[in-house]
This record gives structure tokens, sequence and C-alpha cells, in this order.
């Protein structure tokens, strides 16, 4: 077996932290090859020791036999290395051809960008791999998983042999997912070799041949992903047994805590994305809303939480009129809400752990005193408090910025503050975007605890899994309307995959129709 | 009519200077750098150019002076704006404040010249500045005519262009093709530095006898709400020069109205400033801005 990429002993140390620890991988030519790690594992590190963006303290990096010294990304792609990064590196307002060019434009005989030949080149790219795009769309107006495309072609225009995928479907939706794991294997047929960074199980069982497993920054090993569970996989990555299914305790269904009615809420652009939506929550009970992103969830939850005017409809919270409370108001009549971007409107990153722990309370006794002014020092115990509570891991105990924490520990002062809130309702959207598998467990577990206790929870998921795993009742949302609601084991995933692209509703139109 | 069509020469000697230096501005930004600096690179270029058309003049040099002139100002232009791109660029230093210096600077570094060149706080007067053709129109024109269709040639049609305007946008993703985007923004600022300074150098040969504090009155800054109105693209930036310097040409030449007479002057001279702020805060669209613009670049971090 020959080998499209050799790293040994690669050793990297940051200030404090040594991030990759006398690593060794070996990916053979044409295979797909999975680098499984949970946050912080060194996994990015190391592709980007091979990518150039970094160089090693120590160790040897062979491409198909030859020893080879990567300054820089430049090195890299005359290597034939090419990376697709999480966070897309494209122009918003360039279209794809001009994005994929980029830098090594064809040229005119009069030395300017011969835009015809290039948008031949990418419409020829895009055929051979099977990429479908538009050459002249511009990137602002595609969908996330054609940009994802556009990052590919970028990478094969440039002649990459080897491709490190970094996260890829963090962003996608199910279909998209699909799409690009049958990708993957196109490219693998047409003698490309892969490097898939994630910490998903089930796109490594489903795509890759070999997986090497990190941990903590050293190589774990690396195994035959067909001779190997999902559940022999999460405990090599976390270093111990990891529960996929959590035991959800009955509980008693109490009264209506939330009572959504005809409910209808527009975008910033003023198009209406939620349309006459009901749905009532009771305590004790956990009410996912399944859906594909984009199908008005966001919407859903901005109505909901004041971020957003409501149109038309109520809002009835432990039966008061909350339909045009402000944001302050709904927050003091018990509702929480742990939003689906941690970043934007979780967190103020700039802000300690103290301080993010009182965003919704702080001009409260006991953070402010009868003359208005902050106490950081009561602050400081309460956060470290939660800190222990929900084992959130800072280096600097509660004076630690949010920005500096993991994606995993981000989501743990989120959890806390609102839980500490302690909410009737509690709003949890994409509670585990991006989050490993020992986080994922956690947050999970916190969530059922929370109803064990009697909150009336709403969840917004794209991951169905999830939806499944937690909920007593699922609602399905499609374009915007509630497609159908049902209790938990009436339906089976499948059939929520049909709701969630809209089947139902078509049914019954035709049923009316008739 | 004919008042209008007599008009039309003294609106192309002010829109000219105004129109070349925002275009050095609409480079700039796209590149990512924003320049308020324009103002004082006009000043040094304005000043540049009058002291040197003044010393040739007294030599002797004769009719390539204005010329000569015109190159020194535009170098001068240059050489101010390398502050701005090392401040900006190589230190990341906040770009409003590094343009607000080289403002300041420029008011205290042209009269000093002018102190110990000519022992006063402006310019000697010149006998002659740049003449007019058959058609009452001076070289500023062309000149301006010539540098927008270069520039739009740069940007929509070189390589080169659609790099620099990768680096406005996405500096991460023009990083990571291998575009070296700290060396682009060098060459946009100077360019914006040159253009500036010759634009400075145009509106002293045509329009005064001399460099004074009042020389450049405010126009670089017209030039930079003029970038932002004609939304970063040659042909508004074009368009939005012309309304500001029409404005201004008009409060010039209004007392040939009669009916206008009757307003005092005042009326007109702010009449320019007063278009300028209506049409940004009524029609500038932020959304047409680079989305980089303004913001360090710091390799690596996204």
């Amino acid at each position: 077996m020959s080998h499209a990429i050799e790293m040994s002993g690669i050793t990297k140390t940051f200030p404090g932290v040594v991030a990759n620890d006398n690593i060794t991988l070996e990916v053979a030519d044409g295979e797909v090859h999975a680098l499984l790690g949970e946050n912080g594992a060194g996994k990015s590190t190391l592709m980007s020791i091979l990518f150039g963006a970094y160089t090693a303290d120590s160790g040897i990096i062979r491409i198909h036999g030859t020893q080879v010294d990567i300054k820089d990304p430049n090195v890299a792609t005359e290597l034939g290395i090419g990376m697709v990064h999480q966070h897309f590196k494209l122009v918003h307002n360039y279209t794809v051809t001009e994005n994929i060019v980029l830098g090594m434009e064809p040229r005119t005989r009069f030395g300017t960008v011969d835009l015809k030949a290039a948008e031949k080149q990418v419409a020829q790219l895009s055929k051979l791999y099977g990429l479908e795009v538009d050459p002249q769309a511009r990137v602002e107006n595609i969908t996330v998983g054609a940009q994802q495309r556009v990052e590919i072609l970028k990478t094969l225009y440039r002649n990459a042999r080897i491709i490190i995928f970094d996260e890829p479907t963090a962003v996608l939706t199910p279909q998209e997912i699909d799409e690009l794991m049958q990708i993957l294997r196109r490219l693998t047929a047409e003698g490309k070799t892969i490097v898939l960074i994630t910490h998903k199980l089930k796109e490594i069982k489903a795509v890759a041949d070999r997986c090497t497993v990190l941990r903590r920054g050293k190589a774990v090993g690396t195994v035959e992903v067909a001779s190997v569970t999902e559940q022999q996989l999460a405990e090599m990555m976390v270093g111990r047994a990891v529960q996929f299914e959590l035991e959800k305790p009955a509980t008693s269904i109490g009264e209506v805590v939330l009572a959504v009615r005809g409910l209808s809420v527009a975008d910033s652009t003023g198009a209406l994305k939620v349309k006459d939506f009901s749905v009532e929550v009771h305590r004790g009970e956990i009410v996912g809303i399944a859906g594909v992103d984009g199908n008005g969830q966001t919407e859903l939850l901005y109505g909901l939480t004041g971020l957003s005017p409501v149109l038309a409809g109520t809002i009835m919270l432990n039966g008061v009129d909350i339909t045009h409370a402000s944001i302050r108001k709904r927050i003091e009549l018990g509702l929480g809400h742990i939003p689906e971007d941690r970043q934007k409107h979780g967190l103020v990153s700039e802000f300690t752990i103290s301080e993010n722990c009182v965003l919704k309370d702080y001009y409260k006794a006991p953070y402010s005193n009868r003359y208005g002014l902050l106490d950081h020092r009561r602050m400081d115990v309460d956060a470290s408090q939660l800190i222990e509570q929900f084992d959130i891991r800072a280096g600097q105990g509660s004076g630690t910025t949010a920005g500096s924490l993991s994606g995993g520990n981000q989501q743990k002062t989120v959890v806390a503050r609102e839980i500490n809130l302690s909410p009737s309702v509690l709003l949890v959207a994409q509670p585990t975007r991006g989050l490993d598998v020992g986080a994922i467990e956690y947050i999970r577990r916190r969530i059922l605890d929370e109803r064990g206790k009697g909150r009336a929870i709403l969840l917004v998921s794209f991951e169905l899994d999830e939806i499944m795993n937690l909920c007593d009742r699922i609602a399905t949302i499609s374009k915007g309307t509630l497609v159908g609601i049902f209790k938990q084991g009436e339906v089976d995933e499948r059939e929520i995959g049909m709701m969630m692209a809209g089947s139902r509703r078509q049914r019954e139109a035709q049923d009316v129709e008739n | 009519m004919n008042t209008f069509f007599g008009m039309i020469p003294s609106i192309l000697m002010i829109v000219s200077p105004i129109l070349i230096t925002a275009v050095g501005g609409m480079i700039c930004e796209k590149s990512g750098v924003v320049n308020i600096a324009l103002e004082g690179l006009m000043g040094v270029g304005a000043c540049a150019a009058a002291a040197a058309h003044v010393l040739m003049e007294a030599a002797g040099v004769g009719l390539p002076s204005i010329w000569i002139s015109l190159a020194i100002g535009a170098l001068i232009g240059v050489a101010f704006s390398v502050i701005h791109a090392f401040a900006s660029i190589s230190l990341n230093a906040n770009q409003t404040i590094s343009g607000t210096g080289i403002n300041l600077l420029a008011d205290g570094a042209t009269i000093f010249a002018a102190q110990i060149l000519f022992s006063a706080d402006r310019t000697r007067e010149f006998r002659m500045g740049m003449q007019t053709d058959s058609l009452g129109i001076y070289p500023t024109a062309y000149i301006a005519l010539v540098v927008v269709v270069l520039a739009w040639f740069m940007l929509y049609k070189l390589p080169f262009g659609m790099h620099l305007r990768a680096c406005g946008e996405h500096p991460h993703a023009a990083d990571s093709v291998g575009i070296n985007v700290k060396r682009i923004r060098y060459i946009a600022v100077l360019i914006s530095g040159l253009l500036a300074g010759l634009a400075g150098g145009c509106i002293v040969l045509t329009q005064t006898i001399q460099y004074t504090s009042n020389t450049i009155n405010g126009r670089g800054f017209i030039a930079l709400a003029a970038v932002s109105f004609g939304r970063w693209r040659p042909v508004g930036v074009t368009f939005a020069a012309f309304l500001f310097g029409t404005a201004q040409a008009f409060a010039i030449i209004a007392n040939n109205f009669p009916a206008l007479k009757a307003l005092p002057t005042e009326v007109f001279n702010i009449l320019p400033y007063i278009i300028t702020l209506i049409a940004l805060v009524g029609f500038s669209g932020r959304n047409y801005a680079p989305q980089a613009n303004g913001k360090v670049y710091v390799k690596g971090a996204s």
C-alpha cells in the first residue's frame, strides 16, 4: 500500500499546551481517511501543519514518498494538497468562477482576466466530478451546500490530489450531508485522497475507509472503520464509555405553560417566515420542532423571545399574554432561551464568564445594589459556583473571557445561566451544534434534568436524532407552517423526514381539492 | 441654456481634481483601507506643485514646468501616503486616526515648507498657471477621464484588480489562495496618495495662483463622500464627483445669474456641502461598501 501522506513524530506546542504530541499519521493513496477527535484534541493543528499554516516543532512529512518542507499554504498547493475550510473562504460578491480561479486566473494575450476560458474550465471540472454549480452565479446567492462545492472545485482547479475537509458537515442540512458523502466517494473514485476531520461518528461509518483517533494531542490509534462499531470509536475518542441513548424517566405532564396560537412572524426583509403556527407546551414535557434549516425555526424563536415583532397570533406564558411584551418583561415572567447561535445571541465574547452569567439579571439584587452599582465580587462568587456545578473548563475561572472558551464550554456557560434563572419555559435551539460527543451527552442530560424539574421545554433542532432522543412530542415545520404534531412513538424517523419536506401538507391539499 | 454651456468648462475644472482624488480613494477602499487623509494628501500635493512651479518659473524652465510640477505634487502625495500605509497596514493602527493625523500633519507641513522657501505662510504667486485648450477646457479634465478609465480597467479587467477587490471583501480568502494582502493594500494606498497629490496640483495650477491653507478647502472630504455616494464603483463615483463638483462650480458662478443675485453668496458657498450631506444621508447604502473596508487584517485569525 503506497502512502499519499506520511506524517511521523509530529510535535507542536503552543504556549502552555502540547497540541500535537509525537503524532504519526499514515494516509493510503486513494482512501477516505477520517481524523476523529473531540474539540481541542489536535486535529485542526495537525492538518494546519500539513497545509502549511503552522510549522511543526519536530517531525517529518512525506507526500507520495518524498520528504517535504511545507512552509506556507502556497507550498502545500504546489504539492497538490487542498483544504476545504470549515468557514468558507469565499468572496461573497464574486461569481462562482471568479472565486474558483482567484489567484490563478487564466489570462488573455492582453493580460486581462479571461473569464470566458475560466467559466469553461469550471464547467468542465464541475461536470467531471459531478459537483453541480452555476459558474456565473454570485456566491452570496447560492446555498451553503453549493458554496462548499465551490470550495471543493477551488482545490480541484489547483490540481489537488489530496483534499482535507475540515468539519465539512457542520453547516449542512441532512440532504446536503448525503450529497457530500456521495461527492467524497466520487472524488476517491477519480483517484483523490481524502482526509476528513470530524467528530461525527455516523459520517465516518458512512464514508471513511480508515480512521485515526486523536485524544488530547496524542494519536490513540488507527482502525479499519468496517471492523469497529460507533460505540468503540466513541470510546477511543473520549477515553471512556459513552451513552448514546439517554434514559428518559417518565414524568408527570402538568398544565399548559406556553400556549402559542396562530403565530405569524416575518424576517428582517419583511418576508413572512412563520405562518399561523400553533403549539402548546406543558409542564414537564419536551416538545421538539423538527425541520430543515431555514424553514422558519429561527423566526419562530425570534417571535417567541421578542427579538422580532409578532405580526399575528398570541403567545401566552403562564396565562399572561406576552405577544407584545418587551424582551426583559418576558425574561422576568419566566422565559428562558438557549439560542441557536451562542456567539451571536448567547454570549458577549469579550465579557468574562461572571459577566455573561448575569447578562439577564445584572440590574437586580444581588448583583446591583440600591445605588445602581454592580457587585462584581458577588458575580464572581456565583459564577464560580456555576462553573463547578456545570463543569465548565475555564483557564482563569470566572474571570475567563467567554470568547476564549471552547465551543462546548461556551454552550455550558449559556446553559448554566439559563437554567440558573429557573425559567418556567425554556426555549432551546440547536443546543449541541458543533459540540463533541462528551459535551453533547452532558448538555442533553441537563435538558432532561430540567424536564424532570417540571420545566416546559421547546426544543428546535435540525438533528433528527436529537429530537427523537429527547422529545415527548414532536412538531414538524415546513416553510413556516406546522405540518403535524405527534406523540413520541406514533411516527418513525422516515415519516418525520417526509413531513419535514412538507409532504403531509401536500397530501392534505390534494384531499381538499378532491 | 447658453449660460449652462458656458458653465461646462468651469464645472470640469472643479470636478476634475475631486474625481481624480475620489478614484484614488475608491481604489484604496476597494482594497480594504479607508483613506480619510485624502484632504491632507491633496494639500501636500498642491503645495509641492505650487512651490515647484514658482521656483521653476523663476529659473526660466518654461512650458514643461507645469507638468513637472504636477508630477512632483503626485510624488509628494505618494510619500505622505506611505505614513498611512505603514501605520494602518504594517502596524495595524486605527485607520481613522492615522488619516486624521496626516490631515493635521499636512496643514502644518505645508505652511512650514512655505515659511522655509518663501518666508510666508503661503507659496509665492506664480505668473502663469495651466492653460485651457481651444474649447476653454483645462487638460486636467482629460487627465481625470484617463484616470477613471484606467482605474475601471485595472479593477475589473486585470488579475491585479480582482486580487485587490478580494482583499477588500474577504482578505482571508485572498490570503488562502496565495495573494499577498499587505502588498496589495500598500500599492492601493500609494495609488490613492499619487492621485490625491496629482489632484492637489491640478487645483492649484488651474483654480488659483498660489497655495494657501485654504486651497483645498474640504474637497478631499467631498471626494471621500463621492466614493461612498458613488457606491464604490467607477461610474457611480464619477457621477457623484460631478454632482458635488457642479454644486461647487455653481457657488462660484451663481452671480452670473441675475435672478440669484438677490441671495447672499454665503448661501451658494454652503450649497455643495449641504448637497453632499443630503446625498450621503439620503442615498448612501452601507451594503455596497467592501466588507472588510477599514478593518485591520491579521493573518491567520478569522
